[in-house]
């Protein structure tokens, strides 16, 4: 599992590589927080390459959400798995989010 | 469970030997046919909620403590028992409404949630430790 930063103009992508779990989800946030630290304000979290998430991992995005919200930027996600798709319909989270179906139409929507 | 199949782990207190166990339960199930959201959804994710709480709030993360992980698996379902060395907790009254106006943007309390909402039985009692019972039935 791993987890990649890249950018596309003003947007930092970050690939979920495997499982976001209770074992490896401070180093998502940790990432996400240097990207936020270092002036990103448009983040998308993209989950083409993700296992499943547990409950941790799940706290983790929502913390991130609210942290950079609270910068003054925004948390947006794409490409969920039917599976990931239906635990966060399950938890309510596709409330919370901003989900595209493609990282081009999460680009696009920023 | 007739002729189930028993995967049986010892792990210590440390949420990172989690996945490896998960890795072998979800290859058991596909084996057996599980679907698609068995094996990518309902049993990885409760799985690791019921580790994760063993390790986290049974032993308090007590590296002298281990974890035992029973599972047994057949065509029909699948029955895994998570057991720690924890006092147990009252699986109703810890269980909270994650999708509910006040705890939607909460960080933590939706693992007993998930637990609940995957499998299609979840029990706690003492057997030698605190244990968790997980019931999925394969149809």
């Amino acid at each position: 599992m791993s987890f990649t930063v890249a950018r596309k103009g003003d947007v930092t992508i970050v690939d979920v590589e495997g499982q976001l779990i209770v074992g490896n989800r401070q180093e998502l946030k940790q990432k996400v927080l240097d990207e936020v630290e270092k002036g990103a304000k448009k983040i998308l979290i993209d989950f083409s390459r993700t296992g499943y998430i547990d409950s941790s991992g799940l706290g983790v995005l929502v913390s991130l959400a609210k942290r950079i919200r609270d910068a003054g930027g925004e948390l947006r996600l794409a490409n969920l798995h039917d599976e990931l798709q239906t635990l966060f319909e399950l938890t309510k989270l596709d409330t919370l989010f901003q989900i595209s179906k493609t990282r081009d139409h999460a680009l696009e929507s920023f | 469970m007739g002729a189930a199949e028993s995967l049986d782990f010892r792990i210590p207190s440390d949420v990172q030997y989690i996945e490896a166990v998960v890795v072998q339960v979800v290859r058991r199930c596909e084996a057996l046919d599980f679907s698609r959201r068995h094996t990518a959804l309902n049993v990885p994710v409760a799985l690791t909620e019921a580790m994760s709480n063993a390790i986290q709030r049974g032993n308090r993360d007590d590296a002298s403590r281990d974890v035992v992980v029973r599972v047994a698996i057949d065509e029909t379902r699948l029955v895994a028992e998570v057991r720690d060395e924890g006092d147990g907790f009252d699986l109703e009254a810890c269980t909270v409404d994650a999708t509910s106006d006040d705890n939607l943007h909460r960080e933590d309390g939706r693992g007993l949630f998930l637990m609940r909402k995957l499998m299609d039985r979840v029990e706690r009692f003492h057997d030698g430790g605190n244990v968790v019972r997980l019931v999925l039935h394969r149809v």
